[in-house]
């Protein structure tokens, strides 16, 4: 009864913010509506028992992300903020026409198999969500890991190339050689 | 209307299509780069949910583990993205993307 009415308020939560993301005109106020939604789906995977991944997105996707999101945001300082022209004002409405046909499509696929699957959640493990995932993830999924590992470096040395700079931007937007 | 004693799974998924809906939405009808790599974060994140929902339910750890990895490649994503972004504003002057036309023809 309790997580029924707790999952009612946070996927509202999650989905009005989400909402707001993409319909708000300021990119920061975007960016801060993510944090929430980010949040919300926290509290959600609470909810699941995901404990460790609650915590991760809390501090990972709402912290280490959204920050870097926001740093860029207002490092970038986009205070020209044009959405209107009759070409994007066609661009936005197929837009909007191939998004909602894609919610319908995914309702009328949830609406065929609406209850299948099991009925009621798993019992409670007894072992700690963060131990039984951190067993896992240094058993069966080492390899995985490991190469995960490799692929931050890659990213690290790749932020750090493009962040570099490297001269002046042409005349005409033609990139200096 | 009577309240279930547990939340059912095709509530879960019904909530992360959802949100992986309003993510596509964002792609399409919204024109700062910035913002469209947010609605590409809402899209992770959507299912992120199902996975998380369904190892719940399947009484399994490994959706855990797949959000985990996703968690990650979405940290280098963001990095290399929003790394990629600045240079095209200190190249172009703009995050819009019909402006960004470069390799048009």
């Amino acid at each position: 009864m309790m997580t029924t009415i707790l999952f009612g308020a946070f996927g509202l939560l999650a989905v009005v913010c989400a909402l707001l993301v993409i319909l708000h005109k300021n990119p920061v106020t975007s960016a801060l509506f993510l944090v929430l939604t980010f949040c919300s789906l926290a509290g959600l995977y609470l909810l699941l028992q995901a404990e460790f991944l609650a915590m991760v997105q809390v501090i990972v996707y709402a912290g280490a992300i959204m920050v870097l999101f926001l740093f860029v945001i207002m490092y970038l300082n986009l205070d020209r903020d044009v959405d209107d022209g009759v070409p994007h004002a066609l661009r936005r409405w197929v837009g909007w026409a191939i998004g909602l046909l894609l919610l319908v499509e995914t309702a009328v696929l949830l609406w065929n198999r609406w209850g299948a699957g099991p009925e009621g959640p798993a019992a409670p493990v007894a072992v700690g969500n963060t131990s039984a995932v951190g067993q896992l993830l240094y058993t069966r999924y080492l390899f995985p890991f490991e190469v995960t590992s490799v692929l931050l470096l890659v990213a690290i040395i790749g932020a750090v190339m493009l962040g570099k700079g490297r001269t002046q931007p042409g005349p005409s937007g033609v990139p200096p050689q | 209307m009577t309240l279930p004693a547990a939340v059912p799974l095709s509530w879960y998924l019904a909530l992360s299509g959802a949100l992986f809906t309003i993510g596509v939405i964002g792609v399409l009808v919204r024109r700062n780069a910035l913002v469209i790599f947010m609605s590409i974060e809402l899209m992770l994140n959507a299912a992120n949910l199902a996975f998380v929902a369904f190892s719940r339910y399947l009484h399994s750890l490994d959706g855990q583990i797949f959000v985990f990895f996703v968690m990650t490649v979405a940290a280098a994503e963001v990095a290399i993205g929003l790394a990629i972004i600045v240079n095209v504003f200190r190249l172009k002057e703009t995050v819009y993307v019909d402006e960004i036309n470069l390799m048009k023809g």
